[in-house]
């Protein structure tokens, strides 16, 4: 409840476009790199940055995040350095809406409460931790609102209304819709049904915006969903641009900005 | 009349006390649900457990003999048995929530399972049960695994499974699990997930649970028998997830009078990284959906692990454990790598019966620790027999216990 996640919808919904959030994995090669990164999506379009926090185990992701997130623990990145490069780069100027996203445990070393007063100082928009689901996660969503912080959700093809309903009224800023059953990962197509789902969801969760991911990764898939749900999120395409560039000695921060200026481009309706 | 410990059960989220629960991406929600709906119904149904008891008796091999060691008795002084798990078809205890999860995605009419295997005796149960019930079976296993446990990844192919490798992480067992959680989330319409152990979301921790507990069952009955009515004083498992363990402990824990002590995997020293002993070291923390005791470091990274033993080579322990611990109604100890292939040979040579290194371990800590209750009376929980392990062992000690057969 910063404010910042809301009025990036509230700007693009204006715009008659969907919001493009983007994933990235925080430390991929290095926090160097990240801290140039941020900026720099911010300026080719992005709406809301999804920044993801390293875990060992990351069960929900597929092996183009998996190997980003290895590559940022070799490197050596920590929930607290992630913390303190979202600082910095407030403290340089940066206004775009930061939700980082990660696993339960590297938050519960941590502690719930420590965590949520550390982010919300760093300049933290929201938070989601895949393996929270509203079950396990309603004391931690009212720590981070108390601290004003957005609680973000996921809802995926299977959730039944109940859940929804439940979903809307734990989450703030917006709510992550998965647009189909598995991994993160690239997909060519968007799945049969996603229309259907997203206006479910949307009956079911009032004013929030409605964000879908998982598997998007081309202008023509943004396109597409700009004109069924309020955002969209890219991460894996992302991701595998920076990786390319790395493998061919090139800057990855220009490449993840190349290619969010392209999805960017696509999100009108 | 003995005094009683009053035994925890899950709540209907799976938690045992403080542990436990259901960490998973919202995807698996409903899968783990429908899984939930589904395993208290079969549980349920007297055909169901008809069905399971027909298949453990007259394929599986149950009831497993309990053995009085009698050498070993006689030379540390205290009566020992051994629950002969490894008597069973596949060699270990891993079968009998092989036989009643694969009976249960038939019911459920799942089409495909899957499994993780750390030593490949889980990998290998599955694969014999989904042979026997006629589904496809893939089984994700560590290519460090792949390697120590060969013989039972040729196993598996012969019984018509696919063993993919995994090669992320710390190719072991948690990475394996990882990628099986990864398949079902992207399959669960017809797929069922094979879990082996006492982890993973609820119901798994509960279910896996049930499944065993004909272990300690049948102890109760025979050590009864043999003891003119009495209990024993004392069991001892190896904990890896924990199944064996809490099989042979669960019709015993209401008597508080039995001490029940699980047995982890001490590994090559007590520095982070070179063993699998969760008590003591761990945190709570949350790991394949389940929150109980995690190796991890401060920043909440899941630590590698080492123990002799693929199959307690695991950074996380069963909840229901953990819980059992807090309440001190049972107690877990470490040997080392050392310490169980001392007794890999020493029960070998003075049983006639070779053990799986993990059911080693609890050999192992019995060995030092009996002599200190001269009299009483021991169960260990004999997990596994020996066979699969014999390669590595050989090769760890220069093949010099293979010099009588070689050339
Ligand atoms: C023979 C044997 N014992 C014990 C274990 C450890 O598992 P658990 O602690 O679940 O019994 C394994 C696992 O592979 C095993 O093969």
């Amino acid at each position: 409840m910063s404010g910042r996640i809301a009025r990036a919808f509230t700007r693009s919904a204006r715009e008659r476009r969907a919001a493009l959030i983007v994933f990235v994995e925080a430390g991929d090669p290095s926090l160097e790199v990240t801290q140039r990164l941020l900026p720099a999506l911010a300026e080719a379009g992005a709406d809301v940055v999804e920044l993801g926090v390293p875990f060992s185990d990351p069960i929900a992701d597929g092996p183009a995040i998996q190997r980003a997130s290895e590559r940022s623990l070799a490197a050596g990145t920590r929930l607290t350095g992630v913390l303190d490069l979202v600082a910095r780069a407030r403290a340089g100027g940066l206004d775009v809406p930061v939700v980082l996203f990660g696993y339960a445990n590297p938050v519960l070393a941590m502690g719930e409460a420590a965590f949520a007063s550390h982010a919300a100082e760093a300049g933290v928009d929201g938070a989601l931790v895949t393996d929270l689901p509203p079950e396990e996660g309603q004391a931690f969503a009212s720590t981070l609102r108390a601290t004003r912080l957005d609680p973000v959700f996921l809802l995926a093809p299977t959730s039944p209304p109940r859940r929804v309903k439940i979903v809307g009224r734990l989450s703030r800023g917006f709510v992550y819709v998965v647009s189909r059953p598995g991994v993160t990962g690239v997909r060519a197509d968007v799945p049969e049904g996603l229309a259907e789902l997203v206006s479910r969801v949307k009956a079911g969760v009032g004013r929030l915006p409605v964000a879908v991911g998982f598997g998007i990764s081309s202008p023509e898939q943004v396109a597409a969903v700009a004109r069924i749900a309020d955002g969209v999120v890219v991460g894996s395409a992302v991701v595998l641009a920076m990786e390319g560039a790395v493998a061919a000695g090139e800057d990855p921060v220009a490449a993840a900005a190349a290619l969010v200026r392209r999805l960017a481009a696509a999100t009108g309706r | 009349m003995a005094e009683k410990f009053v035994v925890p059960e899950a709540d209907a989220s799976g938690r045992f006390g403080e542990f436990g629960g259901r960490f998973v991406p919202e995807t698996l929600m409903a899968p783990v649900e429908e899984l939930t709906r589904a395993y208290a119904k079969a549980r349920a149904d007297a055909s169901f457990r008809r069905e399971l008891h027909e298949l453990l008796t007259t394929y599986a091999g149950r009831p497993t003999p309990l053995t009085e060691a009698r050498r070993l008795s006689a030379e540390l002084g205290a009566r020992i048995f051994l629950k002969r798990e490894d008597l069973l078809h596949t060699g270990a205890h891993k079968i009998n929530n092989a036989l009643g999860q694969v009976l249960l995605a038939k019911r459920m009419g799942k089409s495909r399972v899957i499994a993780e295997t750390g030593a490949g005796q889980h990998g290998v149960a599955t694969a014999t049960a989904a042979a026997l019930m006629g589904l496809p079976c893939v089984v994700y296993m560590g290519s460090v695994d792949i390697e120590r446990q060969a013989l039972n990844v040729y196993r598996m192919r012969l019984l018509g499974t696919k063993v993919v490798a995994v090669e992320s992480g710390s190719k072991t067992l948690k990475d394996a699990i990882n990628e099986a959680m990864r398949d079902w989330v992207a399959n669960y319409g017809d797929t069922h997930y094979v879990l082996g152990s006492v982890l993973g979301p609820h119901p798994y921790p509960r279910m896996v649970r049930d499944f065993h507990a004909v272990i300690g069952r049948e102890t109760r009955l025979q050590a009864r028998k043999v003891l003119g009515g009495k209990l024993p004083d004392l069991l001892v498992a190896c904990v890896g997830g924990g199944s064996n363990a809490i099989g042979l402990f669960h019709a015993f824990l209401a008597d508080a009078g039995v001490e029940l002590v699980g047995v982890e995997a001490g590994g090559r020293s007590a520095a982070p990284g070179e063993h699998a002993a969760r008590f003591g070291p761990g945190r709570v923390g949350v790991l394949h959906g389940t929150r109980t005791l995690v190796l991890a470091d401060d920043d909440g990274q899941i630590l590698p692990t080492h123990s002799v033993s693929a199959g307690l080579d695991y950074p996380a322990v069963g909840p229901e454990h953990a819980n059992l611990a807090a309440l001190g109604r049972t107690r877990y100890e470490s040997v080392t790598d050392d310490e169980a292939l001392a007794a890999f040979h020493a029960l070998s040579e003075k049983e006639g019966i070779i053990p799986a290194l993990e059911s080693a371990h609890a050999v192992a800590w019995v060995l030092r620790e009996a002599r200190k209750r001269p009299g009483s009376t021991i169960v260990i929980g004999l997990s596994g027999r020996g066979d699969k392990d014999v390669p590595s062992v050989a090769r760890l000690e220069g093949l010099e216990g293979l010099a009588g057969v070689a050339s």
